[in-house]
């Protein structure tokens, strides 16, 4: 999809601050940012690449079921993650593996996620409040959508304190923009005047469908049709996900109703480690988005501001052990006990799981114990 | 013209079918106005079905400020079947509201207000019009407890007025509880009297699971005594309405009047039917149910759902799994058949009447 002429973008592919009217008003929340908050981003796209990476390799080594590679999307997801304050909620998807660290996340629960150890199981409120990945396409959006109606009823927002009053975002793709969930959530969200950001990650492609098969408008456009502004960035741009997602939430919080952000970007990878993207799509097309690289670009910034070599040899060392430290846990990670099955699927007692349970667990004494 | 179970279970029973025949063309039925439901903890009152489910909603937002009702047209109006009447204007349009018109949508942010702490009780309007929810229902409600280890409770409660014998048209008289039951973390429950849908409601909605509510939307303006003193069982039991010897008979919501009906049928000829009123579909209390079978021999299932992979099958293979040596012969099953719910005009072809109930408890008596 073509960029229009309203899409923020406030460093250009090559790392260099842009000033245009689109960009000014955005500035100043750059400008409150400090040298080691930059630095953080550039660190968190690094890491994030690089166990991503990692995680590829261990799905390729037979460790992992799945892995569905974050590769290109890291400035949308940190920038955006880096905006959201402590307060807030998060709904990911299954793709914002960056979104999750950022929230406190260990990696290692997303990995027990796609080796087939857990189905999540993480809570979200000993961690920062990112909620549970969500593989069926746009239901989140409608989860979060209810969390902010709550957030509402509560009076938890829009009390005048940024630093207080709540908020939520939801990440979801271009694909899961035509599920209906994703449509009832506008709707929900603007009768509700919910204190939340939808946020879009355009990445062009759903598995091998192309964006244009699922919307004939910007998808930023979508929105607006339900009475949520939205917003196009430049997704490949940290420093624009991060200003335009902080101005929108602190909207969102101070009482003016949901907003939504299309960031446009591209999964370099392949959709999931069971993809093969030659199948549908050019190289040409794959090497534009290269060229625009997120942390190429931000490096470019960080450099042109003075940042030099150490620096940069330090934050690929951290991110070198951090995959080593999460390969070596992923490979001790231990197989659920059977009567996982059972535990918790119901929070109160419940007679078949109690029956069912004590059944296969003398099945499994028959055999003379549990070896 | 009903028949009513009193919370002692002896039973009244009048002459004709016992269930309500009203036009809902309009979907508006008309609504008696004749008492209005304020218990006093002592009393045992007289109430429509509808009445006492209103007023069991009315316990529950007032004992708990975190249940919220929420649906299409439950604010102003009080629901199609007026269940929710005068919630909104005592509660406030933050406890009570109506939402904008998408079952996903009302499931959905359900599962998000109760992630929040709160306890939704949703309103689906008509049995036909809950599959646009499936999807939220089957897969992320039921699932989100069991995704989370425990560590989030779904405290959910999704109101479904279902059944037929009302005459309305297509998609508004079904019983799609199968679809539910076959779904592991969901409880389903299902009253058949005024007392029980006053209790049930308080007690489901006190559930940290999710509970699909069966409303027999038939019964909402049948009378009956409500106790409101105490519950007279808890949510997951099933229980004996009528204690007989020879042929066990088991259904739940409308479908228990015409196993009522058909009992007192068979007592005249001299054959003596037990009862069971199922109220839960999941779990199913199944310890009154092979007493009974120990006891009579032989039972029939009966229900307004088509046969094929339903609740009576489940009971069916299950009381033959655990009661072989008790049985004297074959369950048999009297459902809807494994058609579409049918025009109105040939509903009582296609439900499940007395009659129908008494062939099969007459071929179980043959064996
Ligand atoms: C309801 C549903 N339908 C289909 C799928 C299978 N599926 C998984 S990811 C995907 C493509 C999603 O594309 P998009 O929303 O753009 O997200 P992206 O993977 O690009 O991040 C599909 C079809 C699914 N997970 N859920
Ligand atoms: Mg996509």
């Amino acid at each position: 999809m073509a960029e229009t002429v309203q899409t923020v973008q406030l460093l250009s592919a090559d790392g260099v601050l842009q000033t245009d009217d689109t960009a000014a008003e955005y500035l100043p929340y750059v400008d409150a940012l400090s040298d080691d908050d930059l630095r953080q981003f550039h660190r968190d796209m690094v890491i994030t690449r690089r166990f991503d990476l990692e995680a590829t390799n261990l799905q390729r080594q037979g460790q992992l079921a799945l892995w569905p590679p974050s590769h290109g999307q890291e400035a949308a997801q940190v920038g955006s993650a880096r905006a959201t304050r402590a307060q807030d909620h998060i709904f990911p998807s299954y793709r914002e593996h960056s979104v999750g660290m950022i929230r406190g996340l260990d990696i290692l629960d997303i990995i027990t996620l796609m080796r087939g150890v857990s189905n999540g199981g993480w809570n979200p409120k000993t961690n920062n409040n990112f909620h549970l990945y969500t593989l069926v396409l746009g239901s989140q959006a409608l989860h979060a959508t209810g969390y902010a109606m709550g957030i509402n009823f509560d009076g938890d927002t829009a009390t005048g304190d940024p630093e207080t009053d709540q908020a939520v975002i939801v990440y979801f793709g271009d694909g899961a923009t035509s599920q209906g969930d994703v449509s009832e959530a506008f709707v929900f969200a603007a009768s509700f005047q919910t204190p939340q950001v939808f946020f879009l990650q355009n990445n062009h492609w759903a598995i091998s469908v192309p964006v244009s098969v699922q919307s004939r408008i910007p998808l930023y456009l979508r929105s607006q049709g339900f009475g949520i502004p939205g917003v196009q960035i430049d997704g490949n741009d940290v420093l624009a996900s991060y200003a335009v997602t902080r101005k929108n939430l602190d909207e969102a919080r101070s009482g003016s109703g949901p907003r939504m952000i299309e960031a446009l970007t591209y999964r370099v990878g392949a959709h999931t480690t069971s993809d093969d993207p030659s199948k549908y799509r050019g190289d040409i097309e794959l090497q534009g988005w290269i060229a625009r690289d997120p942390i190429t670009r931000f490096e470019a910034y960080l450099r042109s501001r003075g940042e030099g070599d150490g620096f940069f040899a330090e934050v690929a060392t951290e991110a070198q052990d951090f995959s080593a430290d999460l390969r070596r846990r992923t490979l001790a990670l231990a197989t659920p006990s059977t009567e996982k099955l059972f535990n918790h699927v119901y929070s109160e007692p419940h007679p078949v799981m109690d029956v069912q349970k004590q059944w296969l667990l003398d099945y499994e004494a028959s055999f003379g114990g549990n070896e | 013209m009903s028949t009513e179970t009193t919370s002692t279970g002896t039973t009244t029973t009048e002459t004709n079918t016992g269930l309500t025949s009203t036009d809902t063309a309009s979907t508006e039925p008309a609504n008696p106005k004749a008492e209005t439901a304020e218990p006093t903890s002592t009393e045992i009152r007289e109430l429509a079905f509808g009445k006492a489910l209103n007023a069991g909603l009315r316990m529950a937002l007032g004992d708990n400020d975190q249940v919220l009702l929420m649906g299409e047209d439950i604010g102003p109006l009080g629901g199609v079947f007026r269940v929710t009447e005068g919630l909104q204007e005592e509660f406030g349009t933050k406890r009570v509201f109506d939402t904008p018109l998408a079952e996903s949508g009302i499931v959905g942010t359900a599962i998000g207000l109760a992630m929040r702490g709160y306890r939704p009780v949703c309103e689906i309007q008509f049995d036909g019009f809950i599959f646009p929810a499936f999807d939220q229902i089957t897969t992320q409600l039921a699932k989100m407890t069991s995704r989370h280890e425990g560590q989030v409770s779904m405290p959910v409660v999704i109101r479904v007025p279902y059944g037929g014998h009302i005459g309305a048209v297509e998609h508004h008289q079904e019983s799609p509880e199968a679809y539910f039951a076959h779904t592991p973390g969901l409880r389903l429950v299902s009253p058949s009297t005024p007392n029980d849908a006053y209790w049930m409601i308080q007690e489901a909605i006190s559930s940290n699971d999710p509970v699909l509510f069966f409303e027999p939307k038939s019964r909402y303006w049948n009378k009956g005594p409500v106790d409101f003193s105490a519950s007279a069982a808890p949510l997951h039991s099933s229980r004996v309405v009528r204690t007989g010897t020879e042929v066990t008979v088991v259904g739940h919501g409308a479908m228990v009047t015409v196993l009522l009906q058909a009992a007192e049928v068979a007592a005249t000829e001299g054959t003596s039917l037990e009862v069971i009123d199922l109220r839960s579909l999941s779990p199913i209390d199944y310890a009154p149910i092979i007493a009974s079978v120990q006891k009579t021999g032989r039972l029939v299932v009966a229900s307004e759902a088509p046969g094929f992979v339903s609740i009576s099958s489940e009971i069916a293979a299950t009381v033959t799994e655990k009661a072989f040596y008790s049985l004297e012969a074959p369950v048999l099953r009297v459902t809807a058949y494994d058609t579409p719910f049918p025009p109105a005009k040939l509903e009582t072809t296609y439900l499940p009447d007395a009659d129908r109930v008494l062939e099969a408890v007459d071929r179980a008596l043959a064996y």
